[in-house]
């Protein structure tokens, strides 16, 4: 419907909406999905490799996380090119405010730097939106650990725990069960739809995992999303944000680490019995 | 010539000022006060010509209220506020500088520590413990050399302050009869004492 309306980012239709925003949102349900998950005392991003030819060369870096500044990283979700250019902008924009104020940008400015990037996409020029959706994970002293979520409206929002990419309603919805209730089958605590923005870790202290839960949920989540039976450390990538002497640390789970975490996962959920 | 000094103690940091506004062989004013509050937990003592000496000022303080105003009230640091500064003089000092020199302090309400920065017009910047400029530097440092040291409270660094301000007004060849004085602290920004009041016009 309205097929008029759509072919252009600069039109609205007559029913008030952007239909080639809402496309590029379309275009990153098809991608591998994101797990973001905040805890305690860091966060994970768990996201799905998608390895579409065996003779691919082994990349040296992550196709799904990207390090923005010492204090800053983030997972992609969509077209990987379009992604490349926010990465850069997002990169420059923290480093520009570093440069300025010889301190680190607090997380939420630079996610809105670089949303208000993507928000121009959708208004002027008469150029297609960013078919990229990310999670940013951040640390500062004014909010400890945030994560954020931003999609090609130049929307974001701050998050306890949240999915992007193929299969995200399930992942949240299974998210929103597990997340901040304890793993045995006792009495589920109701959380609150996260869209609102994260405080201090303080309120929270006593339904937020910690690292260790936060990665066995987020694995336990991804073996939902992704379609294959079976998982293994070389479908997914299990990314761990803390700080050690208080530096914030990122670390990418190598291959035994990983598995061990799918390992726990597994063991957990035999005896229990499906959910 | 202006008189800017600053010394920090323990829990925060004094910046003072003498209130002389003169140029050539004619005396403005007396009650000037040089001192810039910057935001709710830092200041600065500006030395220089009047005209550099209030426009950099508010052009610095005006922009950090727009910070706050554009970021849901978080505040800057007073080191990202020094380095914003300091990146300010840099700035235009290629174009067209800012005639002034600097004694900024703050308190850092997140990590509760107080600091101390000197500025030159020429944008260099030095984290200190206390500092002087202008010729102030020349009859002050030395008293400050030898009579700081690390845990100061508040009345100690005003005794401090207070004592450079009698070397001053007994040697220093022009006549600097009015000194405000401002501590910063946990509590903010606050006026110890003046010669003459700023407000009387």
């Amino acid at each position: 419907m309205a097929r008029r309306y759509d072919s252009s980012t600069t039109t609205f239709s007559p029913e008030g909406r952007l239909h080639q925003v809402e496309y590029a949102i379309e275009a990153i349900n098809n991608a591998g999905t994101c797990i973001g998950i905040l805890a305690k005392d860091g966060i994970v991003m768990a996201s799905e490799k998608r390895v579409t030819s065996g003779l691919l060369a082994p990349s040296k870096s992550s196709e799904k996380t990207y390090k923005i500044s010492q204090h800053v990283a983030c997972n992609v979700a969509g077209l990987t090119a379009d992604a490349n250019i926010l990465i850069d902008q997002a990169r420059l924009r923290a480093g520009r405010y570093e440069y300025q104020y010889c301190e680190p940008i607090p997380v939420e400015q630079l996610v809105e730097l670089v949303c208000n990037y993507k928000q121009a996409y959708t208004q002027y020029g008469g150029l297609r939106p960013f078919g990229v959706a990310f999670l940013f994970a951040g640390y500062d002293e004014h909010y400890g650990f945030q994560l954020y979520q931003s999609d090609p409206s130049g929307n974001y929002s701050g998050w306890k725990a949240t999915v992007i990419g193929s299969n995200n309603q399930a992942g949240k919805s299974l998210l929103k069960n597990e997340y901040g209730s304890s793993s045995s089958s006792e009495e589920e605590e109701e959380e609150k739809e996260g869209e609102m923005k994260v405080e201090g870790a303080a309120t929270e202290e006593i339904s937020m995992p910690d690292v260790k839960g936060a990665l066995r949920l987020a694995v336990k989540v991804l073996n939902k999303t992704m379609d294959a039976s079976a998982s293994s450390s070389e479908k997914m990538e299990l990314y761990v944000m803390s700080l050690e002497n208080g530096q914030v640390v990122h670390k990418i789970l190598n291959k035994e680490e990983a598995q061990k975490v799918i390992d726990e996962v597994e063991a957990e959920a035999t005896p229990a019995g499906e959910t | 010539m202006d008189s800017v000094f600053g010394v920090e103690y323990d829990g925060g940091v004094i910046i003072a000022s003498d209130q002389n506004n003169a140029r050539s062989i004619l005396t403005y004013q007396t009650n000037l006060d040089k001192v810039a509050e910057l935001s709710s937990h830092s200041a600065m003592g500006v030395s220089g010509p009047n005209a550099d000496l209030v426009n950099f000022s508010q052009y610095i303080s005006k922009n950090l209220a727009l910070y706050e105003l554009s970021n849901n009230g978080l505040k800057l640091s007073p080191h990202a506020q020094a380095n914003f500064t300091r990146g300010e003089l840099a700035t235009a000092l290629r174009k067209g500088p800012y005639q002034v020199n600097i004694m900024l302090g703050g308190y850092d309400t997140i990590k509760n520590q107080a600091s101390l920065y000197w500025l030159d017009h020429l944008a260099a910047m030095a984290k200190v413990n206390y500092g002087a400029q202008g010729y102030a530097s020349s009859f002050c440092l030395s008293i400050m050399d030898r009579d700081w040291k690390e845990g100061l409270n508040q009345e100690q660094a005003v005794a401090i302050v207070e004592k450079c301000i009698k070397e001053l007004q007994v040697r220093f060849l022009i006549a600097q009869p009015n000194f405000i004085i401002k501590a910063i602290d946990k509590d903010g920004v606050n006026t110890l004492s003046f010669g003459a009041d700023p407000a009387d016009n």
